[in-house]
């Protein structure tokens, strides 16, 4: 990475780290679920952006990896750090058993599959014969972890900087993941799997990994977000958090992975906007809002940004008459591959 | 055995109504290559404004012809002052722009008419037919309905230059363009017909489950299953789906896993039968060159 | 002067007979010399937006309470957030009201689900989470939850009447039920098996649906098929409605016992058909605006007047702004109590202080009843019979 993509991402990080430190409670706890809700979105951009599998059914996982982290704290006293690993493994197999029959479908039929595990899942949570686990539809109510080691921060503060650096850390691994060997073959699976199968990728394989891989995410999150919430209840995991996911994903865009955190600020912040331009019908001004934000910025957010870095490097290089600058730029694309993304 | 049949028919009659929103679902993938999640929302707002002309005081056969054509308008006009800017984008930023639509028809109607259901009449009378117990006469009128719009539009597809042109221009623009055909009209007259077919999907609903702004919420997941399982360009496989769906739903939650596991029975049925047919029972395998 | 001065102190203390402060004004965050911030949580979108009525006609009554005056000179700030019935959202509202709006307290905040997710910040917070507006039995816990409170009767309470009612009419019923899948229906449930006790039995078929099913005629017709000829209607309104027309439709005709949430006659039973709604028994506690027998009754008509005058865009036709309007009345009340203590512990105590406060809105014979032991302020109900044309009471009144 060239030295102002670094210089970019430690002003980012600084910034991120003091966050907690200057805003309130309040406004720690939702940019927490920022960065869970970005986890959750890079799982989703991993098999849909970057492989090209619809997904609407990814709040399924997300409430897999809640109610992992639920249960295990609940009933058998895990410490929170531990049930994320459990949360993953858990989510990583299921995602990876539901991309086997996945394998035969395409488009819209992947689609309508993952949507029907979507819309499904809350019905599987509240079923009496695992009830004595989940709790049905009470719920499971979780105590929220304090700082350990003594401290002082608020136990606010501190689950943001335990989400802060799982998030670095699961961000990391997908940007090494993606700009190596596995990432060139995903997206070549995205754009041409014919050719991809006849240069010897092995289709199948990549196409469950994607799945399992993108659910560890996502569980992961969602491990996170039942820990921040300290709440799991079956209907909080129904089918509009899957399209939430879906839109977050588009919106910060596709094949991207800084989309992911713009996605999670829309998702988050938008609808509390959007609740207070108009009382009456503010579900309409947020559809007014996707709206905008897909005429003007058709590729997300990050996509945008993209373009407008392309453009001015291109700009500056003929203003200044080089050659052979990096024209491939800085903080908007920290993927290997296209920019463009078909689903 | 009784109760078989009666679940059965019971099942019939919820499959009439998945069978005519997939219809809808159907003619605007035929129309466009896409599935229109907005659909429901459409019908539902036009079955609304049927609603509001009854109430207007206009009898319910004019209400209906005048819903049918306002219908058409607005399904025109999305399409060329909605959809139309998001032509050449991803895949993906068009079904945002769907679901865009959905939450904003959601929740005008919310706003407009409250969330307090309303009953919506039927025009098919309400003695159930030769006193039978299974199904009432709305049920099977409106299963009547739902096959002849399916006669009119496999008709409308298979026998005129319309239907060719508007199927051409779906499958492939740049050379319905080269021949003339004017793909942007076309794209706007699907989007038409299926608002219309929408609503009338909408009109005979309505009366069964009770008009409010989140009735067809419920209907889209079944309608979308039903679609998909009879074959996505089959007017006559959305339809067979729909019964399908319908019945079997009724049939596995009462004798087979009751009805706590029936999403979850949907959600294996459907990934069952399209690993085995990939493309529904009836849709068309596409061969696509490499 | 100081002879003035005595009545004038007698009146004020009796007004304050309940409160320990006297002229000392306290404050928790929230309140001030002019202010009272209340907040609230509501579906207005999503599955349960039906119900977002109710916050608005709360809203629109406080604006009448502060068009007259406010309460003790104090007007009220209410402030509502939507949560679209999600709990995730609910504990984002409830954490934005408490620590950003700096409320006093939270009221009337609905949904079990919601309520079970800000259940533990709120205690934790010692703020007060006021008469929740959610039927559920925990809400009644003041030895472990001493800043929760519910207001309608239980659906466990509800329930066992329904079973009581059965033991003694029919000993020999076969039930057949049908509930909602979630908390609220599994509540009426739990309650209705208690009553029962040992003659559970009794129950030949229990069924569920989901609020996103679209019709449960299967269900209907499947408690048919298991013979039974009694039918519990654990039900939301647009289910009720269809269950009610189904048993009728498909000749089953049970006897009909259909919960108290889906009895409304406007928004439930002419959409089904008042026809086919004769012989169905529930219960009620409040009176039923869309009831014509009620037209005329003094509730009735000032309710009317105040939808009028300050929710003119509200539905005359649904039981949900009469509910909020009686809530809200009971709210003021507890606030009047208060006078110029507004601490949030004496919030509480005053909520808990409520010793046969009688509303209009409700039925005659059922009052408000707390204590320090009793947190739940509505619990009697009263059996009622439709006739084709109205609900009908008979028998006592039931419960505490």
């Amino acid at each position: 990475m060239s030295r102002r993509v670094l210089i970019v991402l430690a002003v980012v990080l600084l910034a991120a780290c003091a966050l907690p430190l200057v805003v309130s409670n309040y406004r720690v706890f939702q940019f927490t679920m920022v960065l869970v809700y970005a986890i959750a979105l890079l799982g989703l951009n991993l098999l849909t952006g970057y492989n090209g599998q619809i997904s609407l059914g990814h709040g399924a996982f997300y409430a897999i990896g809640a109610y992992c982290a639920a249960i295990l704290m609940d009933k058998f006293g895990v410490p929170y750090w531990a049930t994320l690993p459990a949360a993953g493994a858990v989510c990583f197999v299921v995602g990876f058993l539901f991309g086997l029959p996945a394998l035969r479908l395409e488009g819209l039929y992947l689609a309508l599959a993952t949507f029907a595990l979507g819309v499904s899942m809350p019905q599987l949570l509240k079923y009496h014969l695992i009830e004595k686990w989940t709790g049905g539809v009470q719920g499971i109510v979780i105590v929220k972890p304090d700082p350990p080691f003594g401290l002082r921060l608020s136990p606010d503060q501190w689950l943001y900087y335990f989400t802060l650096a799982v998030m670095i850390l699961m961000f990391v691994l997908a940007w090494n993941l993606l700009r190596g060997r596995v990432g060139r073959a995903l997206i070549a699976i995205r754009d041409q799997h014919v050719a991809a199968e006849a240069m010897g990728v092995n289709s199948a394989l990549y196409k469950t990994l994607a799945f399992g891989v993108s659910a560890m995410y996502t569980g992961i999150a969602g491990a996170l977000g039942a820990i921040a919430i300290q709440f799991v209840a079956p209907d909080s995991f129904n089918i509009f958090l899957s399209i939430t996911f879906l839109v977050g994903v588009v919106i910060g865009g596709l094949a991207s992975i800084s989309g992911a955190i713009y996605g999670a600020l829309f998702i988050q912040f938008v609808p509390n906007f959007a609740d207070e331009i108009s009382k009456a019908a503010p579900w309409a001004i947020f559809g007014v809002f996707l709206l905008a934000f897909v005429y003007v910025m058709p590729f997300g957010v990050a996509g945008a940004i993209r373009m407008l870095l392309a453009r001015l490097a291109r700009k500056a290089q003929n203003d200044s008459g080089t050659a052979g600058m990096a024209t491939n730029s800085a903080a908007g694309a920290k993927t290997p591959g296209s920019s463009n993304a078909t689903g | 055995m009784d109760a078989f049949i009666h679940q059965f028919l019971a099942g019939l009659a919820t499959g009439g109504i998945y069978a005519s929103v997939a219809l809808a679902l159907v003619m605007i993938y035929q129309a466009t290559h896409h599935v229109n999640f907005a659909q429901g929302e459409l019908a539902m707002f036009c079955t609304y404004l049927a609603w509001s002309l009854i109430n207007a005081g206009f009898g319910y056969w004019s209400a209906f012809l005048i819903t049918v054509m306002l219908a058409f308008v607005l399904g025109v006009l999305i399409e060329r002052v909605i959809v139309r800017p998001v032509e050449n984008s991803p895949v993906l930023a068009v079904v945002v722009v769907f679901i865009a639509l959905l939450v904003i028809f959601n929740s005008i109607a919310g706003w407009i008419y409250s969330y307090t259901i309303k009953t919506f009449p039927s025009p098919f009378p309400a003695e159930p037919f030769f006193g039978n117990k299974y199904m009432s006469s709305h049920e099977i009128g409106s299963i009547g309905v739902t096959l002849v719009v399916l006669l009119l539009l496999y008709a409308f597809f298979r026998y005129t230059p319309l239907g060719l042109a508007m199927r051409a221009a779906a499958q492939n623009p740049a050379s319905a363009k080269l021949v003339g055909i004017r793909v942007g009209w076309m794209l706007a007259l699907g989007w038409g017909l299926a608002a219309a077919i929408g609503a009338v999907a909408g009109m005979m609903v309505a009366p069964v489950v009770f008009l409010d702004p989140n009735m067809m919420g419920g209907i889209l997941l079944y309608a979308f299953a039903a679609a998909l399982v009879g074959g996505v360009d089959s007017p006559g496989g959305a339809v067979f789906g729909g019964f399908l769906v319908g019945v079997l739903e009724n049939l596995l939650g009462a004798f087979v896993i009751g009805n706590e596991l029936k999403l979850a029975v949907a959600l294996v049925l459907i990934v069952g039968v399209l690993v085995v047919k990939p493309t529904g029972f009836f849709g068309k395998v596409h061969v696509s060159r490499v | 002067m100081k002879r003035s001065f005595v009545p004038v102190a007698l009146v004020i203390a009796a007004a304050l007979a309940a409160s320990p402060a006297l002229a000392q004004k306290k404050y928790d965050t929230g309140a001030t010399d002019t202010e009272i911030k209340i907040g609230n949580i509501n579906p207005y979108s999503g599955p349960a937006s039906a119900y977002g009525a109710i916050g608005k006609a709360i809203g629109a009554y406080f604006k009448k309470i502060n068009d007259e005056g406010g309460i003790n000179g104090r007007k009220i700030n209410f402030i509502t957030y939507d949560d679209g019935y999600s709990p995730p959202k609910a504990v984002e509202m409830a954490r934005r009201l408490v620590e950003q709006d700096e409320v006093l307290f939270i009221f009337q905040s609905l949904g079990t689900p919601s309520n079970s997710a800000i259940h533990k910040y709120m205690n934790a917070k010692k703020v007060p989470q006021l008469f929740v507006a959610t039927g559920a039995t925990k809400w009644n816990d003041p030895a472990n939850n001493p800043w929760t409170m519910g207001w309608q009767p239980n659906y466990q309470t509800e329930g066992t009447i329904y079973a009581q009612q059965i033991l003694k009419s029919a000993p020999n019923a076969k039930i057949g039920i049908l509930y909602q899948n979630d908390d609220y229906g599994k509540d009426v449930l739990a309650g209705f098996k208690n009553g029962l006790g040992a003659k559970s039995g009794m129950i030949v078929k229990e069924v569920t649906y989901e609020v996103t099913d679209p019709t449960v005629d299967s269900q209907i017709v499947q408690l048919q098929s298991a013979g039974a000829d009694t039918f519990i209607n654990i039900t939301t309104p647009k289910f009720a409605a269809m269950a009610i027309r189904k048993a009728y439709d498909s000749g089953w005709k049970p006897t009909h016992y259909l919960n108290n949430v889906g009895a409304a006659v406007g928004s439930v039973l002419v959409p089904a058909g008042l026809d086919k709604s004769a012989g169905l028994i529930s219960t009620r506690y409040l009176k039923d605006p869309t009831d014509k027998s009620f037209a005329n009754d003094p509730a009735i008509v000032e309710w009317t007047a105040f939808m009028k005058k300050y929710y003119a865009d509200g539905n005359l036709l649904d039981a949900n702004p009469f509910y909020g309007w009686a809530v809200a009345q009971t709210m003021v009340q507890v606030l009047k109590q208060c006078g110029d203590n507004l601490t949030r512990e004496n919030v509480m105590k005053q909520a808990a202080s409520l010793k046969d406060f009688a509303l209009a809105a409700l039925l005659p014979g059922i009052k408000i009843n707390t204590s320090a032991t009793d947190f739940a302020p509505i619990e009697s109900m009263q059996l009622i019979k439709f006739d084709g044309k109205q609900w009908v009471g008979f028998g006592d009144i039931m419960g505490k």
